[in-house]
């Protein structure tokens, strides 16, 4: 499968992927190596993911990073209740000592999380660790062990290799600097917002009721919106749910109503002293031109 | 005409010409390991390697690490693939001799230019002189200074060495902050009683699981940003020193020049040889010593870096006297911007020092309403001197 196909696969289902991204990708596949997305948040980093597990028909496995993740919510943990039970009724039965204690440190009595999940698919799934730059060092470093060598150990069960090797795709919004011995492992790619036409056509395969004038003044405008010293710009979620809000309003052009355009603004304007910069003077100013 | 370099008929073939190329990005800085080779020649099998831009977004998404490299990675991918058919004599990468190490290189190749020029567009170079005839008065200029000045002539390794001890001393008097509360921690020094009991509920009342609580450490991290402008020029050794030791002494710190533009020397800084750091910092600050834009400099790290690096648990530290040729409105905005991120800000100017100085500079005055703390520092030993009122702050 070369890039263009990829590409052409993953456009069929609702991703316009830019050509970096798409050799990424495709070179993350063939070649089996971790995929790091770096990017503004709401340029569509997450979103890859899920599309292209769609698209090649694979299990989409996620791990959301946050601050204080640990290995048992993020690898494996022992099923505590089970084994406490299961003590006891073997206390009852008679049953004890090395027997009781292989049963329940079995495969049986183990919690699988998402890493471990993702190592013991029997097709190779997606997985998708989300944010990375959220979690602490500490388990950014059990990270690169399962990344290199996609085998988990643990101390009363053993080694367990992968069965196959899933997808790996891993973002970051850059909160945090990374450390080189993870973007080393990692193929790299900068999501940047996209360029008008293409995200245009993101807006048309999102949403092809959308008349062709208004696409283009929605896209014109928040391209505009961008370029503003805003604190944080509208993401690619936010133009759509603009473009739907407009929709939902029956507005057909964007110029038409000033007023109508500052309250869907709410759609694109995240925080209070972007909303106070952006007043509708300004606001119309940016319709007029990206119209 | 294709633009595409012509290699030398006794070029011994793709791998080399990869290899060859790994060693080239390398030598421009970024950090790639012999692995590196090895998957971008994999990569190019899996696209179709004789279109140009295949190759090229192909060898971007093996060599680049982060946003910085990917965005030089254009530059350096024409500079040896698409040579404009010019015959390259070097493909295969060779032994480097001791002496030649990249700061060497690339400071011979345009120095000579950036010299020529320098003498023409930069009046006052030298902001010691200033001083030195009796007026006293430094000022803010707007010139750009365009020749390039060696900061190793000014550090010496000694001081280096010296300002690693005192920069670890403040690092340790800001950082030290633990939080009075306990809380839940996987290795704790005490026993999370509340918690054990209310998961000992799930496996019948035995306490099967001991969960802990400790302190948890909030550390302070320290990002300074230092102005080298022209009127500063005096006191930039002190402060580079300063810098390169804190740097040294601290691995979560980050650093920051800037004169009329802002430049990140975290990474430079970190090079394990203290005194190639300093060489490779004056590659990375050309307009040293030149004027000052205080306030657009403070606004364009308020907005880029600071998203990134500065939180409620940063100290910023900006060594600056303050002195600059853009409106002083600037300086306030770009520090209430600074402050909203929850962080201290600490100026340090020099000139404070200086008896009846007062803070009459527009910048300095606009700037006082949003400094934590504002001291002297005109040595090491001021420097030192702040750790106690850093550890109360």
């Amino acid at each position: 499968m070369t890039w263009t196909e990829l590409r052409t696969a993953l456009a069929a289902e609702g991703y316009v992927a830019s050509d970096d991204l798409a050799v990424a990708l495709q070179l993350a596949l063939s070649l089996g190596r971790p995929l790091l997305l770096e990017g503004a948040a709401g340029v569509g980093k997450t979103e890859i993911a899920r599309t292209l597990a769609q698209a090649r028909d694979m299990r989409l496995i996620r791990l959301q990073c946050y601050e204080g993740l640990d290995a048992a919510q993020a690898i494996y943990e022992w099923n505590y209740q089970r084994q406490l039970l299961t003590i006891r009724a073997a206390a009852e039965d008679g049953e004890t000592g090395r027997a009781v204690e292989d049963r329940i440190f079995s495969r049986d009595f183990l919690l699988e999380r998402p890493l471990l999940a993702a190592i013991t698919q029997q097709a190779p799934p997606v997985l998708l660790i989300d944010e990375i730059d959220r979690a602490d060092e500490e388990f950014e470093a059990y990270l690169l062990e399962i990344l290199s060598d996609f085998q988990i150990s643990i101390p009363e069960l053993g080694t367990i290799k992968a069965v196959t090797r899933p997808v790996v795709i891993l973002t970051s919004n850059g909160t945090r600097d990374l450390s080189d011995a993870l973007r080393r492992r990692c193929l790299y790619t900068y999501v940047d917002y996209p360029d008008r036409a293409t995200e245009l056509a993101i807006l048309k395969s999102r949403c092809p009721e959308v008349e062709a004038r208004l696409a283009d003044q929605v896209v014109g405008f928040v391209q505009k919106l961008r370029e503003e010293d805003l604190e944080k710009s509208p993401g690619i979620a936010e133009m759509l749910d603009f473009a739907a809000a407009l929709m939902g309003l029956g507005i057909a052009d964007l110029t038409d109503d000033p007023a109508v355009l500052q309250s869907t603004l709410t759609t694109l304007l995240k925080t209070q002293s972007d909303q106070a910069r952006i007043t509708p003077e300004v606001a119309g100013r940016i319709a007029g031109r990206a119209a | 005409m294709s633009r595409v370099t012509k290699f030398a008929s006794r070029d011994p073939g793709p791998a080399a010409r990869v290899a060859g190329f790994i060693a080239h990005l390398r030598e421009n800085g970024l950090r790639l390991g012999v692995a590196e080779a090895d998957v971008a020649l994999a990569a190019l099998t899996h696209v179709d390697a004789i279109r140009p831009g295949d190759s090229r977004r192909a060898l971007r998404a093996v060599c680049t690490g982060c946003k910085e490299e990917a965005e030089r990675f254009d530059d350096l991918f024409d500079s040896y693939w698409m040579d404009m058919g010019r015959v390259r004599q070097k493909v295969v990468p060779k032994a480097k001799s001791p002496t030649n190490d990249d700061v060497h290189s690339s400071r011979d190749a345009n120095g000579g230019d950036a010299g020529a020029s320098g003498s023409a567009t930069a009046p006052d170079i030298e902001g010691g002189e200033a001083e030195a005839d009796g007026t006293g008065k430094l000022i803010a200029t707007n010139q750009r200074n365009m020749r390039r000045r060696d900061l190793r002539d000014m550090v010496r390794s000694e001081e280096i060495a010296a300002a690693e001890e005192v920069a670890r001393q403040i690092g340790a008097a800001l950082r030290d902050k633990r939080s009075r509360r306990r809380i839940a921690a996987r290795k704790g020094d005490r026993l999370h009683f509340r918690k054990i009991i209310r998961h000992s509920l799930s496996t019948g009342g035995e306490p099967l699981r001991l969960l802990r609580r400790k302190r948890p450490d909030r550390t302070r991290k320290i990002v300074a940003l230092c102005d080298v402008s022209g009127s500063m020029s005096v006191y930039a050794q002190v402060f580079l020193a300063f810098l390169a030791g804190l740097m040294r002494a601290d691995s979560a710190a980050d650093a920051y020049l800037f004169h009329t533009r802002l430049v990140r020397i975290t990474e430079a800084l970190r090079d394990k040889d203290a005194l190639r750091a300093i060489g490779r910092l004056s590659l990375m600050a050309d307009g040293f010593g030149g004027g000052s834009k205080i306030g657009p400099s403070l606004m364009r790290f308020a907005d880029t870096y600071a998203k990134r690096f500065v939180d409620g648990r940063s100290v910023v530290l900006i060594l600056s006297d303050g002195y600059d040729t853009e409106a002083p409105r600037m300086i306030a905005d770009a520090l209430a911007k600074l402050r909203k991120r929850g962080c201290k800000v600490i100026w340090l100017n020099p000139l404070k020092g200086w008896a009846d100085y007062s803070p009459v500079a527009a910048g300095m005055s606009a700037a006082m309403p949003y400094l934590d703390l504002f001291k002297a520092a005109n040595t090491l030993g001021d420097l030192a001197a702040l750790e106690q009122e850093l550890a109360t702050l």
